[in-house]
């Protein structure tokens, strides 16, 4: 999305026909139904949020199209690392003399 | 040296393949190449208005591969330019009439005697389709910048890659350059983006078209006419040259500058 979207909230259309058209080309490129790639997608973020956070709902999906044929990209952007946040938790636990689960 | 055969296809109907296909052969004609037009969408034939050549029709493509006429005979040339010719489809018959290999040895011969085959194809992934891709040695994909035409684009650059044709290149027809700009139409980057295939053309709406339809005489005679100029230089392309792109600017009209994105 674009720089103005995030000023003023509203997207321009433009910016709409290009996300619309990214997903709707991958299920076409991949011809798999629009379920299966968002349950895909789905599995993805959670494995990848077991060791990352990242900002789920601006992850994107797309199937490019390349000469070696079509590759399956995930723009996933990432807030932090989880495991150092976890252990930055965990030794602020311990120091108040809680357990973790 | 044998012609090029050139084929002008699109996956969504009505967004530009005839009058590219016209204007590019007369960009052509113009430089003074040998171009011969032809009009693959048997049934719905419409290159000859385009074109202005409707009142001159005997024969059509499918009395040739009957038999019924010489390919000489059928061939419609332009007074204008004595260079281009127009090779008109059936227009009761239906795009079963012909089949590809017929198809194929009518090209076959239209290479002896021209520079460039245009091929005007029917809109669509059918027989019709098939039969204009068959014999070409180039692709052409036209397209709007909306959703439901690119998404069709790249449904045919996936046949036309399975038919093991050259990876084809794409005209963005139909422009509007103050909708770009206020973030209301998908940019030439954003079409190029997705679909991953080599620009040859960006041609804005222009309503020169509408008048020059009217009157069969395709915008590409007239320099000054936007999308006339537009389809000049997606011919001088073709032959070759290195043409900039041009960046359309609504608030001074047309300017020329090499954009970076664009270069590949
Ligand atoms: N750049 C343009 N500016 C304005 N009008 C245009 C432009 N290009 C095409 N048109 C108009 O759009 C309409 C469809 O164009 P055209 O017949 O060339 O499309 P097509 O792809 O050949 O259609 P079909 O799929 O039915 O064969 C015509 O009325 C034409 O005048
Ligand atoms: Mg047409």
């Amino acid at each position: 999305m674009s720089f103005l979207t995030r000023i003023f909230g509203q997207p321009h259309s433009a910016d709409l026909a290009k996300e619309r058209l990214q997903l709707v080309l991958a299920h076409d490129r991949m011809n798999i139904p629009p379920a299966t790639l968002n349950a895909l997608k789905d599995e993805i973020i959670t494995v990848i949020s077991h060791h990352v956070d990242i900002d789920r709902a601006n992850v994107q999906v797309e199937v490019a199209r390349s000469a070696e044929g079509n590759r399956l990209v995930m723009n996933i952007p990432v807030l932090g690392l989880r495991a150092a946040r976890e252990a930055k938790a965990t030794a602020a636990r311990s120091a108040r003399g809680r357990k973790t689960r | 040296m044998a012609g090029r055969v050139i084929t002008i296809t699109s996956g969504k109907g009505g967004v530009g393949k005839t009058t590219a296909t016209a204007n590019i052969g007369v960009a052509l004609a113009r430089r003074g190449k040998r171009v011969a037009c032809l009009d693959a969408d048997i049934g719905l034939r419409n290159l000859d208005v385009v074109l202005g050549l409707e009142n001159r029709i005997v024969y059509d493509l499918v009395d040739v591969v009957e038999g019924r006429a010489r390919l000489r005979q059928a061939l419609i040339k332009d007074k204008r330019l004595p260079d281009l010719c127009l090779l008109p489809a059936a227009q009761t018959r239906d795009k079963t009439a012909v089949k590809e290999a017929q198809m194929l040895k009518l090209v076959e011969d239209l290479k002896k005697d021209f520079d460039f085959i245009l091929v005007d194809s029917p809109a669509g992934i059918e027989v019709g389709f098939k039969n204009a891709i068959a014999p070409a040695d180039e692709v052409i994909i036209v397209t709007t910048p909306e959703v439901s035409a690119v998404r069709d684009a790249d449904r045919i650059i996936g046949l036309v890659e399975a038919a093991e044709k050259p990876a084809p290149r794409l005209i963005i027809n139909r422009l509007r350059p103050a909708m770009v700009k206020r973030g209301d139409m998908l940019d030439t980057k954003d079409v190029l983006e997705v679909l991953a295939v080599e620009l040859i053309g960006i041609v804005p709406e222009d309503e020169g078209i509408i008048t020059s339809t009217n009157k069969g005489q395709p915008a590409a005679f007239d320099d000054r006419s936007p999308a006339g100029g537009a389809f000049t230089r997606i011919g001088q392309r073709l032959l070759g040259e290195d043409v900039p792109f041009m960046v359309f600017d609504d608030s001074s009209g047309l300017f020329d500058r090499v954009s970076k994105f664009l270069k590949r």
